[in-house]
């Protein structure tokens, strides 16, 4: 099954052997198939084999404590209660005379239970009637058991996350109910087809690209960057930047890249919602006026 | 129940019919087991993880978050800001629905009533405005956020490019609307956004008509965005919204810690 290490081993022996008053060294020989079986000299005081560790899923009994060198050994009986008689009395261990480790199969186990293998030959010799003992083992899960996931600090969603959104919807709500009675909404004249406005603005989140469009030829301000940089470009960013780091100090370039986007984008729309004018040309909003529809209303509350 | 008259109390008769109730197959069909509404709460952390798990939240948050996923300085809640507008948008929508036609003839008339006669109608409408404005500005933040933070490195390439199509979408369905009042003003900036279509290469004149119904911005065009605003951009959003908020989960959920 599977190679225990020496030093467990030993420390099974010397549990099994103060509990059985032979030598360890006797223990240890026979435990690794060289020596003849341990005679048990006689047969140890049953313990309360429904308690003992193995049954405990996952809770780390009182004698697996931090400070304690040697394990205390605990006996199971033989017809001990189903779950400890499944742990201790594997046929394939048996047979090969083999310790078998016995984890958590949950993973979050605190203590494996080492069971010492199980005597080639049963001990001769017994009285008619006296059941033998076997010993269990208390060690450490971290001795035998390699842990890969470190718990995280986690906490309830239920009441620290929820109550914070719940803070947040109604701080949102306010402020649109607010917004909503201070500011009305802008309402022109009847749709005419006859009459185009001066200037005609599209809404601001595409008022960047309008400004743009006055720059540069439509193939580049109304396609190129709106698919190609905006959409796929954006799309394409986390296949593109490989850099592994989250640290702001690693990523600088990145940084500095997304923040130009933002600023250029950002001016451009403030340009065009704020200092554009009659044709689309330059102006000042505190010379000639504001001619942003949206925002006609936002400065003349009643 | 009876007291010391052999009569039933009124106390015991609420008591009873509460009980009752709360018992009832009915209550016991709607509420999980376990539902702290079911069998009352007191602050355990059993109850805390069956306030989330007994209900539909459990499709949105896990039962533990890491602890600085709480920390309002690290996420500002834009996400769940930009989703908790588009329900507001939603309500107030269905709202504007109701009073609203999509035809030329309609269209203007039924805004002006809605902005003196019908009650709260000029509320809603401007909440609607407003709102559908903020999403735009909360979903970019939100995806700012998320840059800045390197939250989209693996494994979590794909919601971003989820939240690049969330991003578009939103876009859409706040410019599908602003055609809707049918003024000078939705028509003459509809008109200039939809122009730009007209410059992608190839298939801009194909992409343009399918948009407006036609060569140019006409009564036609007031429908086909009505239908797209009200009924096929909200789908399509709902289905990647679902993968979205499925996907921050399955990912990890928050990114972690600068």
């Amino acid at each position: 099954m599977v190679d225990i290490p020496e030093s467990l081993l030993r420390r099974s022996a010397e549990a099994k052997a103060k509990a059985l008053g032979v030598p360890v060294e006797q223990v240890l020989a026979e435990m690794k198939g060289e020596g003849p079986a341990v005679e048990v000299p006689q047969a140890p005081e049953p313990s309360p084999a429904p308690s003992s560790p193995p049954v405990e899923r996952g809770e780390s009994p009182p004698e697996a404590g931090e400070g304690s060198e040697t394990p205390e050994p605990v006996a199971v009986e033989e017809e001990a209660p189903a779950a400890v008689a499944t742990a201790v009395e594997d046929p394939m261990a048996a047979d090969q005379g083999d310790g078998v480790v016995e984890g958590n199969g949950a993973g979050d186990a605190q203590v494996a239970a080492l069971v010492s293998p199980r005597p080639s030959v049963p001990p001769t010799g017994l009285p008619e009637g006296v059941r033998t003992q076997r010993l269990l083992t208390v060690v450490k899960a971290r001795a035998i058991q390699d842990v890969k996931a470190e718990p995280h600090d986690k906490i309830n969603t239920w009441p620290h996350l929820m109550l914070i959104e719940f803070g947040a919807l109604l701080a949102m709500t306010a402020l649109l109910v607010i917004m909503a009675v201070v500011i009305h909404s802008p309402l022109l004249d009847p749709a005419n087809f006859n009459a185009t406005p001066n200037p005609s603005k599209a809404p601001w989140y595409f008022l960047g690209l309008q400004e743009l469009l006055s720059y540069f030829d439509p193939q580049i301000a109304g396609v190129t960057v709106p698919t190609i940089v905006g959409l796929i470009g954006f799309m394409m960013i986390p296949f593109i930047d490989r850099n592994p780091s989250t640290r702001p100090s690693d990523r600088k370039f990145a940084i500095l890249l997304y923040s130009i986007f933002i600023a250029g984008s950002a001016t451009l729309t403030i340009i065009g919602v704020l200092f554009r004018g009659k044709g689309f040309n330059f102006s000042y909003p505190w010379k000639d006026g504001i001619f942003f529809e949206d925002l006609a209303d936002w400065l003349d509350f009643e | 129940m009876a007291n010391g008259n052999g009569r039933t109390g009124l106390k015991d008769r609420i008591k009873e019919t509460n009980d009752k109730l709360w018992n009832s197959q009915v209550v016991g069909a709607i509420l999980r087991p376990g539902s702290p509404f079911k069998q009352g709460y007191s602050d355990s952390p059993r109850n805390r993880s069956y306030v989330v798990m007994n209900n539909v939240l459990y499709h949105l948050h896990p039962v533990k978050v890491k602890r600085h996923a709480v920390k309002l300085s690290y996420t500002l809640c834009l996400g769940g800001l930009s989703f908790f507008l588009f329900i507001h948008l939603t309500i107030t929508g269905i709202f504007l629905m109701f009073y609203y036609t999509p035809t030329a003839e309609l269209a203007y008339v039924d805004i002006q009533a809605l902005s003196t006669d019908i009650a709260f109608g000029s509320l809603v409408r401007n909440m609607h405005r407003w709102g559908a404005h903020l999403m735009v500005l909360s979903v970019f933040l939100h995806m700012s956020r998320v840059f800045y933070h390197g939250a989209y490195k693996p494994p979590r390439e794909f919601n971003w490019v989820i939240g690049v199509v969330l991003l578009l979408l939103t876009l859409l369905l706040s410019f599908s609307g602003y055609l809707l009042p049918w003024d000078q003003l939705a028509l003459w900036a509809v008109t200039v956004g939809t122009n730009m279509a007209g410059f992608v290469p190839v298939i801009g004149d194909q992409v343009k008509f399918a948009l407006v119904a036609g060569v140019q911005v006409s009564a036609a065009t007031l429908l086909r965005f009505y239908v797209l605003h009200v009924l096929a951009f909200p789908f399509i959003i709902v289905i990647f919204m679902a993968v979205h908020f499925w996907r921050v989960r399955k990912d990890g959920g928050i990114s972690g810690p600068l």
